[in-house]
């Protein structure tokens, strides 16, 4: 782990004074080195797994890149279900900003991706499409807010451990979700798969012009983007990091605590919301379990791994959705259970989380050093 | 419909004891854990691995009690990591926790799939309803020895927290460190040991669910019992002998669904499948308070700083 940084100290032997743009790209080096260093000691040592098993790592590097990157097929899917991960990863990012670990994304998607279906269907040969789509999206992002709000809710009110609350509101999601899809509102024609009746080609959101990936990404782009200046640029963002840098501070500042989780839950509940709105409406075009596809998991690690900045949720997003395109190809030609990906990001995750030990143990990102020498 | 509650009442109670089991094993390890000082939250991961481990153990050996240890032993591996990666300073023992949620998962997942068809020998159990005519009361009663070994262990837990050298360091470490580094403990020793045991418990947890109840090894085993497993912890204000009663309750609210589809009842199924965990927000809810933390928190958690 300590190569990486010895690297980057070569390069940046300084003799002369820096400069202030020098001195801030030291400290801001170390945010960018030490999460890039836990992904490579994390796939060096998914590489000894796999060659403990007789599988070759290089061939998996090899199908990650075919499967996800290589060509313009594969990364307009790994982008398509980038999709997703911007907007559960950012889910788990903005409560992070406010010192809540909330990671109820899978359910706020499904339940979200639910709701805009059973909105839609009553409507649909009623009212035109953009319309129809427009109302699945604010169903889908008003669910998905009053789900995970819930958890802010209760954390505010009664003290409740929000990462345990959100986690169980998962399965009681899903548990709803399949309560209507094999019940109420279940398509008897079907008789494979529990699932509520298709909503139709017609009503379906549209691919980007020129490209195979629908708008889900764009939107997911321009969320990550305004939340990013609401959480640096202005007076409630600042007030959201005063609270989760120190709530009692922020407390005796006379900030309202207890309605900045609240919203910051509900911002947060809405983005996942929305993720599911745009499976439904532009991947699955009906709500049944593949809902539950493990997207809202997937996109803790995407959080964390960006260190819950919105911007930088973008890239990682995509490298994990590539990750994921690739996981039915891997599984095929290299004869792989299907939680391969799922041991993958596990193993990452883990050394992710040792790698925070190492923040300022190494002099050449501390700028005041810098500036001495 | 006498008759018909009768037999809801006697399914509850046998699905109580059935269903409470996993919950037992694994409150009373995350009890252990959280007494010393720290959170595993990624106990649900560390019973979905006890229940394959256990499955293919028993698979392989035809003995489902080495099942159990191996199990066990893969527990305590997982608790040994959790906790060695919890000793470097600054790194946060929920996210640790989530992430060896996920980590559990995947790797029962990926080395269970050949494990998923075949089928293999599993615990037998203590008829212990010998005295009634009633077929519905006997196979309630048939209790697994597992059940017992949980009260065994939760009344040993409860001694040897109050009684013991070993219980008086564990709190001490779990209630302040600087007061157990001025004592010349290791603190991070003292939690590793707790988590391990701690892990060595949920694992056995999984094979309860593998080797006795569903009884068989599956993708779909496990879904959030080691979750509210802690979750019952703080309802149960860390003592272990309410763990276990907390533990029957949930099993009882678990039976609700199964049991009322044993009289024909299928209506709302999915609603009763999520009788266990609306129970767990509901007992959050009603436990917690905003303004001041637990009496009986240990100190050191994370929760109550």
């Amino acid at each position: 782990m300590s190569g990486e940084p010895a690297v980057v100290g070569a390069m940046a032997e300084p003799s002369a004074p820096m400069g202030e743009w020098a001195r801030r790209l030291r400290a801001d080096a170390e945010y960018v080195v030490l999460p890039l260093a836990a992904l490579i000691v994390a796939f060096l040592a998914f590489g000894v797994f796999l060659s403990a098993l007789g599988k070759s790592p290089v061939d998996f590097i090899d199908y990650v890149w075919k499967g996800g990157f290589g060509s313009a097929f594969s990364f307009q899917n790994t982008l398509q279900r980038s999709a997703p991960l911007i907007l559960t990863a950012v889910a788990v990012a903005i409560p992070a900003r406010i010192g809540l670990i909330i990671i109820g994304g899978e359910g706020a998607l499904v339940l979200g991706g639910f709701a805009a279906a059973a909105a839609a269907l009553p409507l649909v040969g009623v009212l035109p499409p953009s319309l129809t789509l427009a109302i699945m999206f604010v169903v889908a992002a008003a669910v998905g807010a009053a789900w995970i709000g819930l958890a802010g809710l209760m954390r505010t009110l009664r003290g409740v451990n929000e990462t345990i609350s959100s986690l169980l509101l998962n399965y009681v999601g899903i548990a709803i979700m399949n309560f209507f899809v094999e019940g109420a509102l279940r398509d008897a024609t079907n008789p494979n798969k529990p699932s509520t009746k298709p909503i139709g080609d017609a009503y379906m959101v549209g691919k980007i012009p020129g490209t195979d990936v629908h708008w889900g990404f764009a939107v997911g782009i321009l969320l990550a983007v305004a939340l990013y200046i609401l959480m640096t640029r202005t007076t409630f963002g600042f007030a959201a990091r005063m609270t989760g840098g120190n709530p009692r501070a922020a407390l005796a500042q006379g900030l309202p605590v207890g309605r900045i989780m609240v919203i910051c839950t509900m911002i947060a509940g809405a983005c996942a919301g929305l993720a599911g709105f745009y499976e439904v409406a532009a991947i699955q075009g009906r709500a049944n379990a593949s809902l539950a596809a493990g997207y809202g998991f997937t996109g803790i690690l995407v959080s964390f791994l960006a260190r819950h900045n919105p911007l930088v949720i973008v890239p990682v997003a995509i490298l994990f959705g590539g990750l994921v395109a690739s996981g039915g190809l891997i599984q095929r030609r290299m004869d792989l259970p299907d939680a391969t990906v799922l041991v993958l990001q596990g193993l990452i995750f883990i050394v992710l989380l040792a790698s925070e030990t190492l923040y300022g143990r190494f002099p050449i990102f501390k700028p005041t050093e810098g500036a001495k020498a | 419909m006498n008759e018909a509650l009768l037999t809801v009442l006697i399914a509850m109670l046998g699905g109580a004891i059935r269903v409470s089991t996993p919950f037992m094993f694994v409150a009373l390890g995350e009890c252990l854990t959280e007494k010393s000082g720290r959170v595993n939250l990624g106990l649900e991961g560390t019973l979905v691995l006890g229940a394959m481990v256990a499955y293919a153990t028993s698979y392989h050996t035809g003995s489902p009690w080495a099942g159990v240890v191996a199990a066990g032993c893969a527990g305590a591996a997982l608790g040994g990591l959790h906790a060695s990666i919890c000793s470097l300073p600054r790194v946060n023992d929920v996210a640790v926790g989530i992430a060896m949620m996920l980590f559990g998962v995947g790797v029962a997942f990926f080395f269970g799939k050949p494990y998923i068809q075949p089928t293999a020998p599993r615990l037998g159990s203590i008829a212990l309803g010998g005295f009634s005519d009633n077929p519905a009361l006997r196979s309630a009663l048939d209790v697994n020895p597992l059940f017992f070994v949980g009260i065994a262990v939760a009344a040993l837990l409860a001694w040897g927290l109050a009684n013991t050298r070993w219980g008086l360091i564990v709190r001490t470490v779990g209630d302040s460190a600087p007061a157990a580094l001025a004592m010349g403990l290791s603190v991070n020793r003292v939690r590793l040991l707790s988590t391990l045991v701690g892990g060595f418990l949920a694992g056995i947890g999984g094979a309860f669910l593998s080797l006795s109840y569903p009884g068989s090894w599956n993708q779909g085993l496990s879904s959030g019992q080691g979750l509210m497993a802690v979750a019952l912890v703080i309802f149960a204000r860390w003592s272990p002998l309410r763990c276990v009663l907390a533990a029957l309750l949930f099993g009882g609210a678990g039976a609700i669904g199964p049991a009322l589809q044993s009289v024909g009842i299928t209506q709302g199924y999915y609603f009763f499948n999520a009788a266990p965990y609306i129970l767990t927000l509901l007992i959050m809810v009603a436990t917690s308070s905003a303004t001041r933390v637990s009496r009986d928190m240990p100190g050191e958690l994370t929760m109550a700083r």
